[in-house]
């Protein structure tokens, strides 16, 4: 599945693809690796939310890209997320599914602030 | 297709040039040396050790203690938030094997790659090396364009004139430093969080109900575009639950509300009806204290206002950290950098990331780790002899609170241009349609979630 992902938008994308990288997958490109890390702002770091919006880290890629698609149109209500997701390529919808599908679902928290 | 169809695919792709190939983590050596620890060095810190690997010496060089965030930080003026809960170490950053001094970069010499620090007005031994050096200063305030602000409290900014003080001295301030102290402790521009935060709600809880808040907003480019209006909104919102017969006025230098115009026009108008005056194309021309009671005369090319409290919001320019090298770096108030690693146009193997940066992006914490993350992948690749992305791909989301609960966004996706060599807004970003208490639990899970991303 997942490599079926990454080939889809390899292929989707033809020649005007940024840098893949050979020996670790396409997934794993310092390229991917910058825009996955973008939503850790809401999502955490590895798509790893301390609470409030969706854990990315594990999720199935098909689940993930419908998510989006459905942003992208309109069929799923949201607020911020269909500003992101039509801001993105499908190849970049799918290169992130498949890149958060591969991240460790990690419990992670919000640091404590000096006053506690 | 097969994972080996694929990856025959890829090596094809790659032996025939088209494709660069970038690092392995782990693969990456030498000492990156970052000067900030701000959203943008800390996070640059951070996500140096999980791309680069184990090889690479990294050290953190911060001369405060505490990282204050300054998103959120209009809510203490507002009273939903204390300081105390916007104000964290960074402790949670030594597991990454990250080294962190508190000093202060007294210099920076890129010919010989090293940089001079300082503590307490005694120096740190010899000029510290680096291989990379990663430069995320915050913002300055640019003083002279307010010379009038010293002649408010009392420091006559011409010698000529401080025989007569009823008089504006009228002679621009030079240097950047005079002002600090009194001026501060007076007028605090509240524009980096902190104590000068802290200041400007003691100065609010303490005037009266009836009283005038007057603050300024100066033109584009600044520091977090939207926080001018979401700190008009927080002190209303104060107003409105303690002392509604006061007043707000916003003077503009901008021609009109920079960002989130027709959603912050709609919560002053829903929220607080009559109680914003927004005021576009209001330059400041005379500030005066009162003698024998408080506040300031405020005087603008229309008309003379009275305030019980004024905020100032001064004029930016890219932190000053490595004075005398800054001069060099500066173009104008910002630093010109390459958007594909933020090294300095002008300095090689130096990086500049955050407010500091020369660009048409919004000024926000989400930039700046952002920016952090283009960098220290650059960094990463560079350092195990591999290119950098040619054309890096980030988001940007920004609240803003009109009320203790409401917030607000902009969005959007942005796109290295490889023709304009900059980064460009995607197509689809935009604004909430209204300020919603939804968005106002988004916001304040926007601020733990990059708190963690950028401090643990």
């Amino acid at each position: 599945m997942r490599w079926r992902i990454c080939a889809a938008a390899w292929l989707l994308c033809g020649t005007s693809m940024s840098p893949v990288l050979a020996d670790e997958g396409a997934a794993d490109t310092s390229h991917l690796r910058v825009l996955a890390a973008s939503c850790a702002a809401c999502h955490g770091t590895n798509g790893n939310s301390v609470g409030g919006t969706p854990v990315l880290a594990g999720l199935m890629p098909a689940y993930f890209v419908a998510q989006m698609q459905a942003f992208r149109s309109g069929k799923r209500d949201s607020t911020v997320m269909h500003h992101h997701a039509q801001g993105l390529t499908e190849a970049e919808i799918a290169l992130l599914a498949d890149y958060f599908s591969r991240q460790p679902r990690v419990t992670m928290h919000a640091p404590v602030p000096e006053s506690n | 297709m097969q994972r080996r169809e694929f990856l025959k695919l890829m090596s094809a792709a790659v032996a025939a040039g088209m494709l660069p190939v970038t690092a392995r983590a782990g693969q990456a050596r030498g000492r990156v040396v970052i000067v900030g620890g701000g959203y943008a060095g800390a996070t640059a810190a951070k996500y140096l050790r999980l791309w680069g690997g184990e090889k690479l010496e990294i050290i953190l060089i911060e001369e405060r203690r505490n990282f204050i965030s300054c998103p959120l930080s209009n809510l203490v003026l507002g009273g939903s938030k204390k300081i105390d809960e916007l104000t964290f170490s960074r402790n949670g950053l030594d597991h990454y094997g990250i080294q962190r001094m508190e000093y202060t970069v007294a210099g920076i010499n890129p010919d010989d790659r090293t940089v001079f620090l300082t503590r307490a007005r005694t120096s740190y031994g010899a000029p510290f090396g680096y291989d990379r050096l990663i430069v995320a200063p915050g913002i300055d305030f640019v003083w002279d364009k307010y010379p009038l602000l010293l002649d408010a409290v009392g420091r006559p900014s011409d010698p000529r004139s401080a025989a007569d003080q009823s008089t504006f001295p009228g002679v621009p301030i030079q240097s950047a430093s005079t002002p600090r102290g009194v001026l501060e402790q007076q007028l605090p521009h509240a524009w980096k969080a902190g104590e000068q935060t802290v200041n400007l709600r003691r100065q609010l809880e303490a005037m009266a109900d009836g009283g005038t808040f007057v603050m300024t907003v100066p033109k584009m480019p600044y520091r977090c575009p939207p926080g001018p209006y979401e700190r008009a909104s927080q002190v209303a919102f104060y107003f409105s639950k303690h002392k509604p017969k006061s007043k707000v006025i916003v003077l503009d230098e901008n021609p009109d509300i920079v960002s989130k115009k027709a959603l912050f026009l709609r919560a002053w108008e829903e929220l607080y009806p009559g109680m914003v005056d927004y005021r576009p194309n209001n330059v400041v021309t005379e500030i005066r204290e009162y003698s024998g009671r408080s506040g300031f005369l405020v005087k603008t090319e229309f008309e003379d206002l009275s305030a019980d409290v004024l905020n100032v919001i001064p004029p930016q320019c890219a932190g000053v950290v490595t004075h005398p090298f800054a001069q060099d770096l500066r173009n104008g108030r910002w630093y010109d950098v390459d958007f594909l690693t933020y090294e300095s146009k002008v300095a090689p193997n130096v990086h500049i990331i955050g407010d500091a940066v020369s660009s048409a992006l919004p000024k926000s914490a989400h930039m700046a780790s952002s920016q952090a993350k283009v960098a220290a992948a650059a960094i990463v690749a560079l350092l195990s002899d591999q290119p950098p992305d040619p054309q890096p791909v980030f988001a940007n989301t920004c609240y803003s609170f009109v009320s203790d609960k409401l917030a607000m966004h902009v969005a959007n996706v942005y796109r290295y241009d490889t023709q304009k060599k900059i980064m460009l807004p995607a197509e689809g970003g935009g604004v909430s349609d209204h300020a919603s208490e939804q968005e106002g639990d988004y916001a304040r899970w926007w601020a733990k979630n990059i708190w963690s991303d950028v401090l643990t």
